[in-house]
């Protein structure tokens, strides 16, 4: 039935036992490894903390910057007046990704405002180039520069968050998910499903 | 029964159980090296030296730091101000880290100058690669400990690195740092891996680079293999017993260094901006990234070839570019014993293309680590990508230069005139 040696050792038999037990080590190694790798993702009480957030828009004036924390990462929102949505067209030239193709934003906001209500920017307030937090520039003159300016290497983005040519930072800034639960309170890190 | 004769029944005892007789002779008093060594060959013995500095002023450090983002940098304060001695026990610590790439950078230069690194010694070299990049990890850990703003800001540039991988970048940042943020929970890892995972893995490659090396026999300046020729008991007759004569002579070397070392510890702790970069000093701050940041000296030239790539191409970003050079820049590394084709070993007998080539590549390596150290817009922006391409054609080029080069004819013997 199974193929002997010489000595009348049963190598079948040796093969069948070393192979099923070297193959049940390796499950039980893959097994031993799973708390181990798990242990490292974000416990409980980081995932908590990084809860989403939630904003009430209407104590924000219009047109200067608001920052809330969210993971940890400063969230840029500005209610945007009809001159600064205006300053968003005339700025496309000068932009680098001007149509947002990277992947920085969700689905939702790739459109001219990169937002998902035209007025309201949600951005996270981190430089793409070496995470510096830039800086909000909106005077009053139209020929000013307006939008967001890092200080560290002078990286430059309008006030769709996008980058400008020339300048450091490879990238639009990013748009964290969010959704709207009402019309006055925006939720910062969770989208919500997509039809209502 | 005499003193001497217990002592001698004891060892006998033990040694009928242990093999330490035999472990002693193999491994020193009938370990014969080559008797030519020169100064090159001090950097192994040093390199111990700093590495016994580093296991003991380190557990001295675990018993007073804190890995939390809390407390990590007023455990440190704590460990300056309060702690008795503990500013000698930190500094130790922390100019040996430095100290330990100075002493490893001059060793590696040594196995490429004498060719260390060729048959039948790839094992050792490559046990030594090995151990040299666990030392980067253990000192990018270790400099983050502290919780400085530079120690933040670095492990924010190095982990965001990590997140610029394709596809899987990004979920393995989160679970390599624990967190949405760079935290506790990275630096309670941090600490773990620094002062246990990492060291202990050192210890192996450690103890397997030299028993690797007492296998083949050293290497010697002129390349000669010394196990050509041997006495009547089978001894190399250019080769001296290591203890007792390297023993005494590695102690004058050792004693230099340890005066350095310790001038250093006492007058120039900082470096000069270099061991603890001045933006250390103030603690990690997530708002306020420091003016200028670069990694510690010891990273500067891949740290500067990571920043050489600015263009994306082919479909990558130029920031997974400068990971691919980078990874690739130490990969090379490996691969150097298979690389070389040259009939000697020691560049006395190389033909000049090897001699220019490994100027130029040290001196590439050296100005990369001045270019990593400065700002990006420092020199001109075809410097970095010129130097990495002088550090890869070095590799590259190697099998053709050292295949078609006129070597000049090894002695068999130490000492001997040639030609």
């Amino acid at each position: 039935m199974s193929k002997s040696g010489g000595d009348g050792t049963n190598s079948g038999r040796r093969m069948f036992l070393s192979g099923t037990t070297s193959t049940l080590f390796a499950m039980g190694a893959m097994g031993l490894a799973t708390p181990y790798v798990q242990s490292w993702n974000p416990s409980t009480r980081a995932r908590a903390a990084g809860a989403p957030i939630e904003i009430d828009l209407s104590k924000i004036p219009e047109g200067s910057l608001h920052v809330e924390e969210w993971r940890g990462k400063p969230i840029y929102i500005v209610k945007r007046t009809k001159t600064m949505l205006e300053s968003l067209e005339k700025a496309a030239d000068k932009l680098r990704d001007p149509d947002s193709e990277d992947e920085q934003q969700p689905h939702y906001a790739k459109n001219k405002n990169r937002s998902r209500i035209p007025a309201i920017l949600v951005v996270e307030g981190i430089c793409t180039h070496l995470g510096c937090t830039p800086k909000y520039r909106a005077g009053q003159a139209d020929d000013e520069f307006w939008g967001f300016f890092c200080p560290c290497h002078g990286s430059r983005f309008d006030l769709a968050g996008r980058v400008y040519k020339g300048v450091p930072a490879p990238t639009n800034l990013k748009v964290p998910p969010h959704y709207y639960a009402d019309e006055g309170t925006l939720i910062v890190g969770n989208e919500e499903r997509e039809t209502t | 029964m005499s003193l001497r004769e217990a002592a001698s029944n004891l060892v006998g005892w033990v040694d009928y159980r242990l093999p330490i007789v035999k472990t002693w002779k193999t491994h020193m008093s009938e370990y014969y090296a080559p008797k030519n060594f020169n100064f090159w060959y001090f950097f192994g013995v040093l390199a111990l030296v700093v590495f016994a500095n580093q296991v003991l002023s380190g557990i001295w450090l675990t018993m007073f730091y804190v890995p939390t983002a809390e407390e990590a940098f007023k455990s440190i304060e704590y460990i300056m101000r309060d702690v008795s001695s503990g500013w000698a026990i930190r500094y130790m610590h922390e100019v040996g880290a430095s100290f330990f790439f100075i002493v490893i950078y001059l060793h590696i230069f040594r196995g490429l100058l004498y060719g260390s690194y060729q048959r039948p010694r790839e094992l050792i070299w490559i046990f030594g690669m090995f151990i040299y990049c666990l030392m980067m990890v253990e000192g990018f850990l270790g400099y983050v400990l502290p919780y400085g703003n530079m120690s933040y800001w670095g492990a924010k540039v190095i982990l965001n690195l990590v997140g610029a991988i394709p596809i899987i970048g990004e979920g393995l940042q989160i679970w390599v740092q624990g967190d949405f943020v760079v935290g506790s929970a990275t630096l309670g890892r941090f600490f773990a891996l620094h002062v246990a995972l990492v060291p202990l893995i050192l210890i192996v490659g450690i103890f397997l680079h030299i028993v690797a090396l007492h296998q083949v026999g050293s290497n010697n300046p002129e390349g000669i293999d010394i196990k050509a020729h041997v006495d009547a008991d089978g001894n190399p007759l250019d080769g001296i017993p290591f203890h007792p004569y390297y023993t005494i002579s590695d102690l004058t070397p050792v004693v230099i260094f340890l005066i350095l070392f310790f001038a250093c510890v006492f007058y120039f702790p900082g470096g000069g901006g270099y061991f603890i970069e001045p933006p250390n000093y103030l603690p990690a701050d997530k708002l306020s990234t420091p003016e200028h940041i670069a990694p510690v000296w010891y990273f500067t030239p891949f740290y500067a070839m990571l920043r050489s790539v600015t263009i994306d191409s082919f479909g990558l970003d130029a920031k997974v570019w400068g990971l691919i050079i980078v990874s690739g820049a130490m990969l090379v590394l490996f691969f150097l014993p298979w690389l070389d084709r040259s009939a000697v070993l020691s560049m006395r007998y190389k033909g000049w293309p090897s001699k220019i080539m490994l100027m130029l590549f040290a001196v590439s390596f050296v100005f990369l680590g001045v270019l990593g150290a400065k700002p990006a817009d420092w020199a001109p922006a075809w410097v970095a990508p010129a130097l990495t391409t002088i550090y890869f054609a070095y590799f590259l080029a190697m099998p053709v230069y050292t295949k078609l080069e006129k070597t000049k004819p090894v002695p068999g013997r130490i000492g001997a005139k040639s030609g």
